[in-house]
């Protein structure tokens, strides 16, 4: 199942997407990138336990705390920086931003501004999967938060009857903006929602990329046989705040402890730990691997700084195919 | 030729395009049964798998519809009246008429959004609403209103070949009109008018439900002498200007005759381009026929008040001719 070259696949995923969003806080707090910055940084087991069960047809869609979701399906830094600065050469071509990223020839087909959103969206693609006799299927990402919207619901409920082929990743990271989960949500676990729907729910510590993958395998697995949708809970934390910046306008509502104790459970030492314990991974390897990333980060960096902005009048072209 | 009713004619399109397109799917709120007769017999002919009825949940099966539009499908979503588009905006303004333009066009998104709408028949305001002009005001989506059995097929068809997001219209009180149309297939397009009845002296752009009272009142007017010139949009985005403004060029005046409330509507938009690109042809300032600004109440008298009718066009008419 999980061989030692998927594994070191997903440690790289992991590094890279800490070093992504590490770039993102600094450039953010230097005023380089327009907007909104919303980081999920802490939180890289679990796209990567996700998405190293998927192959490239199959579809995913993310939230506004995108950029991990993203990169581990296997978008390309160099053009998500692209459109972070809002350049024509980004994914979206400087339209979407942070918040929107979308590689339709990778599966990835959106991040969303909008809480919620894309849980019908993710249910269509799967509709679509399922309606046109592929295999595929399709994760949709989304949050604690987005467990109290009506779309949510209304989704699920959907899949469920139609026993569509998708798979609902939780990424509870106990916040929405401010408000916590434990206040926010009627149950312990959003997993225990799947029961009103009639579909498997299960909870798994999201700082565990090993337990990530096994619980999105097994979900995934029943998707492409036709036993219709799981819901997978990723428990996890988010380190920074809802969007960069917020300190600034004094926005605290977490104690540093808090953040403090979820910080030594940071998924990437402990995975690190796990490979170099099982002989897959040597101290030389990590040095490399850390290495080679920052150079991706720098070069893709590189490559988002030097791109022309736009010609303003492309702001007026788009809207319409035909 | 033959005789067909407007709800007709609008399921004729739909079995058409699901025979000529396996992408195409139907799907809504008991669009097996076919609410008001149009989907009727489609799922015995395509199955439950290309005619599905949805639970209650607008937002769920519309953003389904959206999101299958992205992966292969071309959906028809059904919302059995314009009212509970309200309940699904989210879906359909951030989602469908954004995410095209926002993914720097990666995707096209080729779904009808199918909603009846109107008003008459005591329905009361949460069932008799024409909310066509708030979707107007998205930019990204197209919006097509047709008046007459002829055009409601050719537009429905033209629709769901689109590879744009559309919010078809269908007017409740045209169900039962009847017109003679072709035996072999025709479409109409998207973005194009029609002068529905030509004219000298006063242009009367007609709206939906509005095109064949105007057409009516423009017969009772030829015999107190005005000649009126109908001109029915059809689409109204985009909004074929031209045909507005050439019959406005021909006539120097103009009323706009929508069954809608009046502030920021569509007849505000005509009314607008008129001015603004066809100032020099008018003869008299443009005038409107909408609804009272009101929810429409339950009750026949006060409801028959606050709505558009023939008799209101023709004394609208009668106003701006004179002047």
């Amino acid at each position: 199942m999980l061989n030692s070259e998927l594994l070191l696949k997903m440690y790289q995923k992991m590094v890279l997407i800490r070093a992504f969003e590490e770039k993102v806080s600094e450039l953010f707090a230097k005023g380089k990138i327009p907007g909104f910055a919303h980081l999920s940084l802490g939180q890289e087991a679990v796209p990567v336990g996700t998405c190293a069960n998927l192959e490239e047809e199959d579809h995913i869609t993310s939230t506004h705390r995108g950029h991990g979701d993203i990169l581990a399906k296997g978008a390309d830094p160099k053009y998500m920086f692209a459109e972070l600065f809002g350049k024509s050469s980004g994914y979206c071509k400087g339209k979407g931003g942070s918040m929107h990223i979308a590689d339709y020839s990778l599966g990835i087909i959106g991040a969303n501004g909008i809480v919620g959103a894309g849980i019908p969206i993710a249910t269509g693609s799967a509709l679509a999967q399922q309606q046109l006799g592929t295999k595929n299927v399709t994760v949709c990402f989304f949050g604690d938060g987005a467990a109290n919207e009506g779309s949510f619901h209304e989704a699920v409920n959907l899949a469920s009857i139609w026993k569509l082929p998708v798979i609902y990743v939780c990424q509870n990271n106990q916040y929405a903006v401010s408000t916590p989960a434990s206040y926010a949500l009627s149950v312990q676990d959003v997993s225990s929602r799947g029961s009103a729907y009639n579909i498997p729910g299960v909870t798994v510590d999201g700082n565990d990329v090993i337990a990530v993958y096994e619980a999105v395998h097994e979900a995934v697995e029943r998707a492409r046989n036709g036993s219709g949708p799981s819901l997978v809970e990723c428990k996890t934390y988010r380190w920074h705040g809802h969007f960069e910046g917020e300190e600034a306008l004094g926005w605290i509502y977490r104690s540093k402890e808090e953040v403090e104790e979820w910080k030594k459970k940071d998924p990437i030492p402990r995975f690190e730990n796990n490979l170099v314990n099982q002989g897959i991974l040597s101290k030389t390897d990590i040095e490399k691997t850390k290495e080679q990333t920052k150079q991706l980060i720098e070069d893709a960096v590189k490559f988002a700084e030097e791109a022309p902005l736009p010609d303003p009048e492309e702001a007026l072209v788009g809207l319409f195919p035909d | 030729m033959r005789e067909v009713m407007f709800v007709q004619a609008l399921g004729e399109a739909m079995a058409e395009e699901m025979e000529r397109d396996p992408r195409v799917i139907l799907m809504g709120e008991d669009v097996q049964l076919g609410a008001f007769g149009q989907t009727r017999g489609l799922v015995e002919r395509f199955g439950p798998g290309r005619v599905r009825n949805t639970p209650l949940a607008e937002v769920g099966f519309t953003g389904a519809g959206i999101g299958a539009a992205a992966s292969g499908l071309r959906p028809v979503v059904n919302i059995m009246m314009a009212n509970f588009l309200y309940v699904t905006m989210d879906q359909i303004v951030n989602q469908l008429a954004k995410l095209r333009y926002m993914s720097g066009g990666q995707v096209d998104f080729p779904i009808v959004i199918w909603a009846t709408t109107g008003a008459g028949g005591s329905a009361a305001a949460q069932h008799s609403d024409n909310p066509a002009a708030m979707f107007v005001n998205v930019p990204g989506l197209k919006i097509v209103k047709p008046g007459n059995p002829y055009d409601v097929k050719g537009l429905m068809k033209s629709s769901i070949r689109s590879n744009s997001p559309i919010i078809f219209f269908e007017e409740t009180t045209l169900g039962m009109m009847k017109q003679p149309i072709p035996d072999e297939e025709y479409t109409v397009p998207i973005g194009k008018g029609e002068v529905k009845r030509e004219g000298t002296d006063i242009t009367v752009v007609a709206i939906g439900c509005m095109v064949s009272q105007a057409l009516s009142a423009a017969e009772k007017l030829e015999k107190e002498g005005i000649s009126v010139e109908v001109v029915d949009p059809r689409t109204l985005v985009p909004l074929d200007k031209d045909i507005i403004l050439n019959s406005v060029a021909k006539t120097g005046k103009v009323v706009v005759c929508d069954d809608a409330p009046p502030l920021c509507s569509v007849a505000s938009e005509i009314s607008a381009t008129i001015n603004e690109e066809g100032f020099d042809f008018l003869k008299a300032p443009v005038a409107r026929v909408t609804r009272e600004h009101v929810p429409v109440p339950f009750s026949p008298p006060m409801e028959k008040f606050v709505l558009p009718n023939e008799e209101k066009i023709i004394n609208k008419v009668k106003e701006v001719a004179k002047r």
